[in-house]
């Protein structure tokens, strides 16, 4: 089988754009959440896309846009692909696509009439236009597509991105998620669950969490065939050792409570990798900072590391910038990345009350440095995904030795 | 209203809805389309627009036809004087 390994990284997030920025701030412990909200305000669309892009295009796509551009320079590919064009892939995830777009245009349509409603809607606000636009900019014509699994697309893109190259169907793949919903309608549609925190603080993990803080922002990786990276000479910054998705085949939104079909999906990872869970330095979970996700993924990881998931920290990004719905899952992973290139476990911000039995050491306060392993063998970390609908995604991360 | 008014103000509104599309080139009545990069999706807009401010119609067999800035101007001059 192929070895997938990650070649480039570009994040544009409530803590600002760019991958390293997000890590370097996730790491000293600043938080990217303002007025209960994870909004990308560094973010200025005319800085990197040219006015017709910005026109033609729903935040969610100049988000992925902006993320994909970084991530392609910082391969090394900003002025020529390295691999023919049709054996490059681009696979965006997004919980929900253009609404922001579509809210406007139904405005239009109520108080215009018909004829008025824009010839661009539809092609702004389709999930896949992300994944249309980011190929068309850099020219790569292998397959591309959204993936539609709300809050775990982002991991399922790349796990999809993953196979792809492993079976050859790719020499690389932009894998990754955007998401950019932060619009009247969708706030009210979340807080109409009882999703979304009240208060307006996310503290994934804690006994006072109420709900989750809605964030936006994009997270997009060059993901490379192994062989064909190291033949141009590329850098590796990680490796995606595995991958396993599952179903909870249980309920519309709510996960399974004792979080069975999110450890199948991390016991799976584990074989994907031909890993055991003591090999694991790092756990970057879900974590939403709802109480029926931290306490079902904790039991999720009991059950499926056993006494280990007890010596593994376990934080949690959205302790940082917010639930990134349909982005979370690439922006995690590119976390992941930097956090065990930099050998850190970041904190899970806001993290004080312990839950009754849920005692995992979800890295309070301030980072942790990962514990050394013997010889040079390099780091290895889970990051966890979960939608409503019940998708599990779970990818199985190394760093470089 | 004269018809050179309307021709002003036909040219101005066409002007600036293309210049509001973000081309690299400069808007003139020369300019082509094709050098603007102003596709069809583009000119169905510009159609609304004309339709909201002089109440003409393109329909989709006219804007098939324009091929510079400066055709449309005269198509919708034509129809709204």
């Amino acid at each position: 089988m192929k070895r997938v390994v990650i070649t480039g990284l570009g994040a544009v997030t409530p803590l600002g754009v760019g991958a390293r920025r997000l890590h370097a701030r996730w790491s000293a412990g600043d938080c990217g959440i303002e007025d209960g909200v994870g909004r990308c305000s560094e973010f200025e669309p005319t800085d990197v896309l040219s006015a017709k892009e910005v026109r033609r295009s729903d935040r969610f796509t100049q988000l992925a846009l902006a993320a994909s551009a970084e991530a392609l320079e910082d391969a090394g590919w900003a002025d020529e692909l390295p691999h023919d064009p049709a054996s490059i892939g681009c696979v965006i995830g997004t919980g929900i696509g253009g609404l922001g777009s579509m809210e406007s245009g139904h405005d239009v349509l109520r108080d215009r009439g018909a004829g008025r409603v824009s010839p661009l809607l539809v092609p702004m606000m389709m999930t896949n236009a992300a994944a249309g636009v980011v190929a068309m900019r850099h020219g790569l014509r292998g397959q591309s597509f959204s993936i539609g699994s709300a809050c775990a697309a982002g991991s399922n893109a790349i796990g999809v991105a993953t196979r792809m190259i492993q079976s050859g169907d790719a020499t690389a793949v932009l894998a990754g998620g955007a998401e950019a919903t932060l619009t009247p309608l969708a706030t009210a549609a979340f807080g109409a669950m009882e999703a979304t925190s009240k208060i307006g603080i996310s503290r994934p993990f804690d006994a006072r969490r109420d709900g989750f803080v809605m964030g936006e922002g994009a997270g997009v990786l060059v993901l490379e065939d192994a062989d064909a990276a190291e033949a141009r000479g590329a850098q590796v910054l990680g490796e995606v050792l595995g991958y396993a998705a599952t179903s909870d085949a249980h309920h519309l939104t709510a996960p399974d409570p004792e979080g069975r079909g999110a450890a199948e999906a991390i016991r799976r990872a584990l074989d994907d990798a031909d890993l055991s869970p003591d090999d694991i330095d790092y756990v970057n979970a879900h974590g939403t900072s709802t109480q029926l996700n931290d306490r079902a993924e904790t039991g999720a990881l009991k059950s499926a590391l056993g006494e280990h998931a007890y010596r593994v920290p376990v934080s949690s990004t959205k302790s940082a910038v917010g639930h990134l719905l349909g982005a979370a899952g690439a922006v995690e992973a590119i976390a992941t990345v930097l956090a065990l290139a930099d050998r850190v476990a970041p904190p899970t911000l806001g993290y004080e009350e312990p839950d009754e039995d849920m005692g995992l050491d979800y890295v309070p306060g301030s980072a942790q440095a990962l514990p050394e392993r013997s010889g040079s063998k390099p780091p290895v970390a889970l990051s966890n995904s979960f939608g409503f609908g019940g998708h599990n995604a779970v990818l199985c991360l190394g760093g470089v030795g | 209203m004269s018809t050179t008014t309307t021709t002003e103000r036909v040219e101005r509104v066409v002007i600036e809805t293309i210049e509001g599309f973000g081309p690299d080139a400069e808007v003139t009545r020369d300019a082509t389309f094709e050098a603007l990069d102003v596709d069809s999706l583009d000119l169905v807009e510009l159609g609304q627009i004309v339709d909201d401010e002089f109440g003409v119609k393109l329909e989709a067999s006219d804007v098939g036809e324009l091929k510079t800035v400066g055709d449309a101007i005269d198509l919708v001059a034509a129809r709204a004087s």
